[in-house]
This record gives C-alpha cells, sequence and structure tokens, in this order.
C-alpha cells in the first residue's frame, strides 16, 4: 500500500495530472470543484457511473477523462 | 376554422409536436442560445461532450442549466469523432452524464474539410450502440442504399445531410432525400446544410419527417428571428406535403373564369 503522502501520476484529459496516491474518483471530482455537477467520467475508456465514483480508486497511470456537455449541432 | 390535425412525431416511441430539432452550437452566449431555442419552438435539443475545462470556475454556467433535460429531450452528438470507437464512448459518456438517458445522435465524421459522414465507422459505430441499448438517431450520407441498411440494422431515426455541416447550401439533392424518405419506415430528418426558411420547408415537402439545424438559426443576423421563421417554415412545408401540392402544367390556366368577361 503506498503511504498517503505518496504521489502518483495520472492522466487527466490528455495531461499530466499529479495526484495524493490512496484517493478516489470521487476526491478527484471534488478536488477540481466538479462535486456536484453534471460531468461523466470515464477511467481507462470504462464508464464510472456516478454512484460508484467514491468506490473507485485511483491508480497511477490511469487515463481519466472528465467531460460535460456543450453547446454543439 | 377547422382544426387540422397531424399524425404525431414519433422518434423512438415518444412523441413531439414539433418537427423542428435545433443544435445549441455557434451561438454568442447562453442567454442567446435559450431565446432562440425557446423561439424555435424545438423539443429536441443537440449537444457536444467534450472534456471539462479544468480550473474553470466552478461556478460558470452550464448549459444543461440553459437548456434543462427537464425541458427539452435532449440528444447528444459525436460530433468531432473520426471513427466507431471514439463515437461510442461519447455515447457512453452522454448517457452517464443524463442520467441513462439512450437516445444519441450518432455522427462519425471522415475529414474535417467536409465533415462528411464516413459511413463505413457510422454502420461500426451503429452496430455496437444498438447491442448496448441506444436509440440511434443516425446522420448519413444521402445514399439510399447506406440509409436502408442503416434502418435494417435498427436504428430509430435516418437523417440525410442536404449538404455539407455548417454551409447553408441546402439540399444539395433533393431526389435522394426523396428516394430515401419512400422507401423508410422509421423517421426521416435531413441534418445538415439548411440555410435558410425555404430550405427547411423544402425538406418538409420532399415529405421528411423532421429538420435538425443549427448554424441557420445561430448565424442568421438576428437568430431569434431566424428561430422563428424556421418554425413556421417547418409547419408549412409539412402542411404542404400533407395537402400534396397541385400538378405543374406545361401552359397557364386562368383561375378566373373565362365566361361572362365585358369583352366576349
Amino acid at each position: 500500500m503506498p503511504t498517503p503522502n505518496e504521489s502518483i501520476q495520472l492522466t487527466l484529459n490528455g495531461e499530466p495530472y499529479a495526484m495524493t496516491a490512496g484517493l478516489t474518483a470521487a476526491d478527484l471530482v471534488e478536488q477540481l470543484g466538479l462535486g456536484g455537477r453534471r460531468i461523466a467520467v470515464e477511467i481507462n475508456e470504462q464508464i464510472v457511473p456516478k454512484s460508484q465514483l467514491a468506490a473507485t480508486p485511483l491508480a497511477a497511470g490511469d487515463q481519466i477523462e472528465v467531460v460535460h456537455a456543450i453547446g454543439g449541432g | 376554422m377547422t382544426q387540422l390535425t397531424d399524425t404525431p412525431f414519433t422518434i423512438a416511441g415518444r412523441d413531439f409536436s414539433s418537427r423542428l430539432l435545433v443544435g445549441t452550437g455557434k451561438y454568442k452566449d447562453f442567454t442567446e442560445t435559450g431565446a432562440a431555442i425557446a423561439q424555435s419552438g424545438a423539443e429536441i435539443v443537440t449537444f457536444a461532450v467534450r472534456r471539462t475545462n479544468l480550473g474553470q470556475d466552478a461556478d460558470a454556467p452550464n448549459l444543461l442549466d440553459v437548456i434543462s433535460p427537464k425541458q427539452y429531450t435532449l440528444l447528444p452528438n459525436t460530433a468531432g469523432c473520426y471513427n466507431a470507437k471514439d463515437a461510442v464512448r461519447t455515447c457512453r459518456l452522454a448517457r452517464e452524464l443524463l442520467d441513462g438517458h439512450n437516445l444519441v445522435k450518432l455522427e462519425v465524421l471522415g475529414d474535417d474539410h467536409t465533415l462528411y459522414p464516413n459511413v463505413v465507422e457510422t454502420l461500426k459505430a451503429a452496430e455496437t450502440l444498438l447491442a448496448d441499448g441506444f436509440d440511434v438517431m443516425v446522420y448519413t450520407s444521402d445514399d439510399p442504399i447506406v440509409a436502408r441498411e442503416l434502418e435494417a440494422m435498427g436504428c430509430c431515426a435516418i437523417m440525410p445531410l442536404g449538404s455539407l455541416i455548417g454551409s447553408g447550401h441546402g439540399i444539395q439533392n433533393p431526389h435522394n432525400v426523396r428516394l430515401i424518405v419512400e422507401q423508410s419506415s422509421v423517421p426521416v430528418l435531413v441534418d445538415a446544410g439548411i440555410g435558410t426558411a425555404s430550405d427547411a420547408a423544402m425538406a418538409m415537402e420532399l415529405g421528411c419527417d423532421g429538420v435538425l439545424l443549427n448554424s441557420a438559426i445561430a448565424h442568421a443576423r438576428d437568430p431569434l428571428r431566424m428561430a422563428n421563421a424556421m418554425k413556421l417554415a417547418v409547419e408549412a412545408g409539412r402542411d404542404a406535403f400533407l395537402a400534396g401540392r397541385m400538378p405543374r402544367r406545361q401552359s397557364a390556366d386562368p383561375s378566373s373564369p373565362f365566361a361572362g368577361r365585358i369583352n366576349g
């Protein structure tokens, strides 16, 4: 198990992102200031339902996409 | 005055009264987006799925605050996808975004110059999405054979282009659109290319069940006025189609009788 202060490297929306080890996808969403916002999260090309965010631990190397709705045709 | 009736416009088992579907792109701001869409009378509204801007103000307005899923039937698109895999991922993200809502507009594009549909990838994506329980409204070329394949697979609406996305060139091949309308048992909508009200009316006069447009309203000098024009054009075109146009003649045929003329 990593110690709480250890940092892991993720890829978030195509960019490198460092995060404290041992946290969940819900923690990441909160950290981004997106808690309660209408977003969707995908980790390693798999959807993580809202109900599962808090139960989804993040691991080094995870490829994470956080998306929302924007104007389009 | 007689109340005229029409059959309901049904997409994947849901009934709608407006046959105009509109996009939410290219507006000046969300206020204009909301006002134009309200003016259009549209009930089905498309949007795109994109990466959240990280580090943005968390209180910044969100499209879905303006275009509420409670008020409108939201139709996420796969614009910007150039292969089946990306389109399928985008649809799954959209379904999560909308709490399980499974109606999507599938578009898989060929290149960024024409945005012409890549029908090979579109067919692949449709197959995966349909197997995954999506209701798929599919943007495609005006090829009647491809349209027939997509319908046979189970797509709930066939949406041939009128002309290139955002071009405003209207319906370049009305004969193909009519062939698709005549052969299809699911709704057919012209999606892309509509430039002005007469283009929308033409789509409906060809027998299309609806029209999907965005730029024609958003890029008009006065979007609200054009939204209203599109609403009326779709209604007028639909009525003209149902009424059945008069036969064309090679010579004139006076509307006023010859008999009783003062110079007779």
